[in-house]
């Protein structure tokens, strides 16, 4: 019993890093249609420039979050202004590939800056643990757990209750329509990408103590996927529950299936929600008329 | 500027445009031939572009003309180096039976892909893919008994009807002769019904289907085909690098591949080949311009560090989307006209349309 609450707690947790990427996936997917595949990359370099500051420059831990998020976030806006932009419109193909394309750069930049060793990111909840009964819970994961029910719960108010946030909605219903009622789409957009992003580099900060930072860290962003997708790839509470989905799958696998299906047990339940419900548990689907 | 006149059907569906282009292509052809005697050296690279061009003839077949994007045919490309291996080395059926097996099995693997595919559009489609593609990886390294495990598997020369081809240049006219039996094969294909019926799927599912397209049909068939050829480059490219070990067969070499179909020129037959010669010879090209950089503020060092070449490519992607969507192809394309329209050539004539975003998620 004790085996199988320790298996769900650490499994909400790396659920909860899984949903909060998928999260930036459909915070932007909804907004733009574009599929970012180079979220995970973004969590990389979030968690890379909070190393930075924390180790290199001697910065406290939580002004090191702030400075991390808020530059990753200025990245994002920029990287929507500069480049994204111009793909709109253009078929998804290009997208994936675009995206695609400019994670690899992200990386190529991470392993020269940074170097492509292994580093331990240092944080007020390092080795720290309390005894629940049986169940031990250690204090990184129980930060991650409570980091993400906090900013979803952010995230939740402001889409909302803001003038911002439901003007977010608007251009992601109905972008033509957004236009004519005079919301700036385009100013909207690149917001998008910002909160992305920034949700983005908090999971990477939240991950780092537990998975160690390297630049790989960013191929977490496939589990993600299958995480998003399960969740149908549009909907918010869907890529939650879905990325939690995947994270007690995927513990439950390792722990009592042979070796070898806990990496892959994420893409088996993938692919077999994906056969019975092409568009994923909460996904909706139409139909275009014509 | 040179106008066709077509006056009978069976020039529309000829192989060639006319008797200028025919030419050229037996003058290519000639090329080709005489090419190992005027660089013996690089014989081995250049049959490495020939089975770079039937990977991204399979991707250009799937991604170009049908519209379905797959991020997972690394592992098709792997499934039938392996299986071919298997075929040769442990159960000692003939090449040839040996590679049609893997050409089978690999079409069977990508129905399998396909069936559930079906269903899915868009992205779905690729997460779909590369998900199988990371199963698949992992049952590379698992099945020990076929594959060899994470220890690798060697690879012998091929022996075709008691006829070694250990020699390069025997090997080179081996992937030729394949290379061009494919093209040939897909030219065909593509000028017929079936063909027709991918193209109309890529451009529109809805008015496909009410033209009479069996969706389901040839969705199907063109993962099949797509998948079959992959497993014939995968045979060829088994005996090329000679061992055989899981992790070559990662996500990283499906993104590769689709950067030869992106680079080269979506949609056309030729962007195939253009992309496999750019991806052979770009890291040739990169290794060369690295030893050349002047030791100038540590320039040099600079660009010797081994992460700068995953962003190259990433550059280089991102540049060819933004700028010249439809590739080394498109390029051309336009060089051409630029000259057989010479001085009426207007820019306009390929200027992209403004657009805005135009909702997916309605099918």
């Amino acid at each position: 019993m004790d085996t199988i609450l320790q298996l769900v707690l650490n499994g909400l947790a790396v659920g909860c890093i899984y949903g909060l990427v998928a999260l930036g996936f459909v915070l932007i997917y909804k907004a733009t249609e574009l599929v970012n595949f180079a979220q995970g990359d973004l969590l990389m370099l979030g968690a890379f420039t909070c190393y930075m500051f924390v180790v290199w420059y001697g910065v406290g831990y939580w002004a090191a979050l702030a400075l991390a998020v808020a530059i990753v976030a200025l990245f994002g806006a920029a990287l929507d202004a500069a480049i994204l932009r111009r793909v709109i419109g253009q078929p998804q193909f290009a997208v994936v590939m675009l995206t695609i394309g400019l994670g690899a750069i992200f990386r190529s930049f991470a392993s020269i800056t940074w170097g492509s060793e292994i580093y331990t990111l240092p944080t007020p909840f390092s080795a720290r643990a309390t005894r629940l009964g049986g169940v031990t819970v250690s204090h990184e994961y129980l930060s991650i757990i409570v980091g993400t029910v906090l900013l979803c719960a952010a995230l939740y108010a402001f889409f909302t209750y803001t003038k911002v946030g439901v003007a977010m909605q608007a251009a992601s219903q109905n972008q033509l329509a957004a236009y004519y009622m005079g919301i700036p789409v385009k100013r909207m957009f690149s917001l998008i990408w910002a909160i992305s992003a920034a949700v983005a580099a908090i999971a990477g900060v939240l991950l780092a103590p537990v998975s160690l930072i390297d630049i790989n860290l960013g191929f977490i962003g496939l589990k993600a996927f299958a995480a998003a997708v399960l969740g149908g790839f549009g909907s918010i509470p869907g890529a939650l529950v879905g990325g939690v989905t995947i994270g007690l799958i995927e513990l439950f696998a390792g722990a009592y299936l042979p070796h070898g299906f806990k990496d892959v047990a994420a893409y088996v339940v993938l692919l077999l929600v994906l056969a019975v419900r092409p568009q994923g548990i909460f996904g909706a689907a139409g139909r275009k008329k014509v | 500027m040179r106008f066709l006149f077509k006056t009978s059907y069976a020039q529309e569906l000829g192989l060639f445009r006319d008797n200028v282009q025919r030419n050229w292509y037996v003058a290519l052809f000639a090329a080709l031939l005489v090419l190992p005697r005027v660089v013996p050296d690089y014989v081995g690279d250049i049959s490495l572009v020939f089975i770079y061009g039937l990977c991204g003839l399979s991707l250009m077949v799937l991604a170009g003309y049908t519209g379905l994007v797959s991020l997972g045919h690394a592992a098709f490309l792997g499934v039938g180096a392996y299986a071919h291996v298997y075929f040769v080395h442990d159960l000692g059926l003939p090449w040839i039976v040996s590679a049609a097996l893997a050409c089978v099995l690999t079409a069977a693997a990508g129905v399998l892909v396909g069936l559930p595919a079906l269903r899915m559009t868009g992205v779905y489609l690729t997460i779909a893919t590369l998900a199988f593609a990371l199963i698949i990886q992992e049952v590379f390294s698992r099945w020990d008994r076929v594959t060899g495990g994470l220890k690798g598997k060697p690879v012998d020369k091929p022996v075709l009807f008691g006829v070694s081809f250990a020699h390069d240049v025997a090997f080179y006219f081996l992937c030729l002769a394949f290379l061009i039996g494919a093209l040939w094969l897909t030219a065909n294909l593509l000028k017929a019904p079936t063909g027709r019926a991918w193209v109309a799927i890529r451009d529109s599912e809805i008015a496909a289907q009410s033209m009479g397209v069996n969706l389901a049909l040839y969705k199907t068939m063109a993962f099949a085909y797509s998948a079959a050829l992959m497993g014939l480059a995968g045979a060829l490219f088994a005996h090329k690098i000679g061992f055989l070990a899981p992790d070559i067969f990662s996500v990283l070499l499906s993104i590769q591949l689709l950067l030869m179909v992106v680079v080269g020129g979506l949609g056309s037959l030729h962007g195939a080949v253009y992309g496999a010669v750019f991806v052979a010879i770009l890291p040739v090209l990169i290794s060369q311009a690295r030893d050349s950089v002047p030791a100038w503020q540590g320039l040099d060092r600079f660009v010797k560090q081994p992460g700068l070449e995953p962003g190259l490519f990433g550059l280089i992607l991102v540049l060819f989307i933004l700028f010249e969507p439809l590739g080394i192809y498109g390029r051309w394309l336009k060089i051409k006209i630029y000259f057989s329209l010479f001085p009426l050539y207007k820019r306009a004539t390929f200027r992209r349309q403004k657009t805005y975003m135009r909702s997916e998620r309605l099918r």
